[in-house]
């Protein structure tokens, strides 16, 4: 094997990339933010938290079993609701008892989000919700209703892109 | 002492040497962390380094000794505590004995040693033994590996350092460093004196050669493979907390201080500037203010010798192991020999 050929002007390459970097960060600034002074806005499909719309949510379970960490509770019951027509039965439905996502043990696969049938979660790019206790990283159902007002318009889809079924 | 008008009785001269031994070292070290390894390292990867203690982060230094002086200073159990702990105060130790040869003005020097550049270079493997003690007494694998390679390494570019230095030795004719220095600035190029004769002119090839044993003397990149984190954790300093990781820490760069101090003297003319340009001709001439403004003006050339070796440490990716040994022995001791040669040739000739 050996050396090789020495490679001389690649080593000045080098040197010369640090440097203009140097350069450049001086005169022009660089390229990270200073973030508690100045906030950065993250890109509007980053996976800060996940919102809960609650409306949507029929207690079917579905995130709870496909979530890998076990960090969605949920618990519900049924009730009778009115009948959609007069004189129709009363309609059996789930009303959310609890609904918590313990953010201590997410992983932010956002299995969650794509597997709800119903469009109950969304991801939003809201990312500063550190605590300095643990287990007010529990966010329970109204927390995670509150997340909804950050959560972004969906972008336009592209021209021919399948609509889905729903 | 002589040309102070003050005489200063033996004591008070051994005291002054002593806190200007420590600010010698210290200073430097500092200076060299917060400019080229917070500011410069961070702006060559385009982002600002430490900006919230004090203006700029100026005051970031003294957060971090804070911080490790307050840690536990803890040991593995199965190590060997006594020499744990000695170990690092070996590596610092050699820092302060180097620093007392090197001239910072025409009276201003610590010792002015008849030989030296020889004691410096001697002094200087003194780190050696306190690395290969650290990684041995840590009682841990990748210590130990680290404690090895860093003795190969070390022994392996000491020869080249010392061979890079003969060139000077002979072009000058003397060991000592204030000799040297005097013999750079009373020099001539073909008899034009406006520059002296700065040694990185006549002896770059030696130049070369030094810096980049110098380079592999320091453990930094691209020769840091004794503490290569991503395969031996951090080699030798993987044991050490608190304030031995700090004097490890403060060793490191304060060697790279020195180093570029004696660098400087030897290459560059060290405190002096050119005689000619206020007609001294001899060490005994120079006037006294040098004793001031050369300490400034070594420590300038120092800086910009740091600013090379951090340059080069933050461009280049690791060498192999084997690529470094191949390196050492295969390229710059033939070329350093061969420097020696063709220099002892043309001292004698002319």
């Amino acid at each position: 094997m050996g050396l090789g050929k020495p490679k001389v002007p690649g080593l000045f390459k080098g040197l010369g990339v640090t440097l203009k970097t140097l350069g450049r960060t001086v005169t022009k600034g660089a390229d990270t933010v200073q973030y508690p002074h100045e906030k950065e806005a993250p890109p509007i499909r980053a996976r800060g938290v996940i919102a809960l719309h609650e409306d949507n949510c029929t207690v079917c379970m579905l995130c709870v079993r496909s979530c890998p960490d076990w960090c969605i509770y949920i618990e519900g019951h049924k009730t009778l609701a009115p009948p959609r027509r007069a004189g129709g039965k009363p309609r059996s439905v789930s009303l959310l008892d609890r609904f918590d996502i313990d953010y201590a043990l997410c992983m932010y696969c956002g299995i969650c989000v794509e597997v709800c049938p119903f469009d109950a979660l969304f991801w939003s790019p809201e990312y500063e919700y550190s605590e300095p206790r643990i287990a007010e990283l529990l966010h329970d159902k109204e927390k995670l209703g509150e997340w909804m007002e950050t959560v972004p318009e969906a972008p336009e889809l592209e021209a021919g892109a399948d609509r889905g079924k729903k | 002492m002589s040309a102070l008008a003050v005489e200063i009785p033996y004591w008070g001269q051994s005291l002054l040497r002593v806190l200007a031994g420590i600010v010698a070292v210290l200073l430097p070290a500092g200076t060299i962390v917060y400019v080229f390894l917070f500011k410069m390292m961070s702006f060559m990867q385009s982002r600002l380094g430490p900006m919230e203690a004090g203006p700029y982060g100026s005051l970031q230094l003294f957060a971090e000794v804070g911080k490790w002086l307050q840690k536990e200073d803890t040991a593995p159990e199965a190590a060997d505590h006594r020499v744990f702990k000695m170990a690092p105060l070996i590596v610092l130790l050699s820092t302060f004995l180097l620093v007392a040869a090197v001239p910072f003005g025409p009276d201003a020097w610590l010792t002015n040693f008849e030989v030296g550049i020889f004691y410096a270079l001697a002094v200087s493997s003194i780190s050696v033994l306190g690395i290969l003690v650290a990684g041995w007494s840590s009682a841990n694998k990748y210590s130990l590996l680290g404690g090895l390679r860093a003795a190969g390494q070390l022994i392996a570019y000491e020869l080249p350092l010392v061979l890079g230095v003969i060139g000077v030795v002979i072009q000058a004719g003397s060991m000592n460093m204030q000799e040297i220095v005097v013999a750079q600035n009373d020099g001539a190029i073909f008899g034009w004196d406006g520059l002296g004769n700065p040694y990185i002119l006549t002896q770059f090839i030696g130049f070369l050669v030094f810096m980049i044993a110098v380079q592999a003397e320091l453990t930094q990149p691209p020769f840091d493979m004794p503490i290569a984190e991503s395969e031996l954790v951090s080699g030798y300093m993987t044991e050490y907390s608190g304030f031995r990781f700090l004097i490890f820490f403060i060793a490191e760069f304060a060697t790279v201080g020195v180093f570029s101090l004696i660098a400087a003297v030897l290459f560059l003319g060290g405190w002096g500037v050119p005689f000619a340009w206020f007609g001294w001709d001899s060490v005994d001439s120079v006037d006294n203010w040098m004793n001031v403004a050369g300490p400034l003006i070594l420590f300038t050339k120092m800086m910009a010798l740091s600013f090379l070796i951090m340059w080069v440490r933050f461009s280049f990716p690791r060498f192999r192991e084997d690529q470094l040994q191949r390196f050492a022995w295969k390229v710059l001791i033939p070329l350093a020999l061969a420097n020696i040669v063709i220099t002892a040739i043309i001292k004698v000739a002319l």
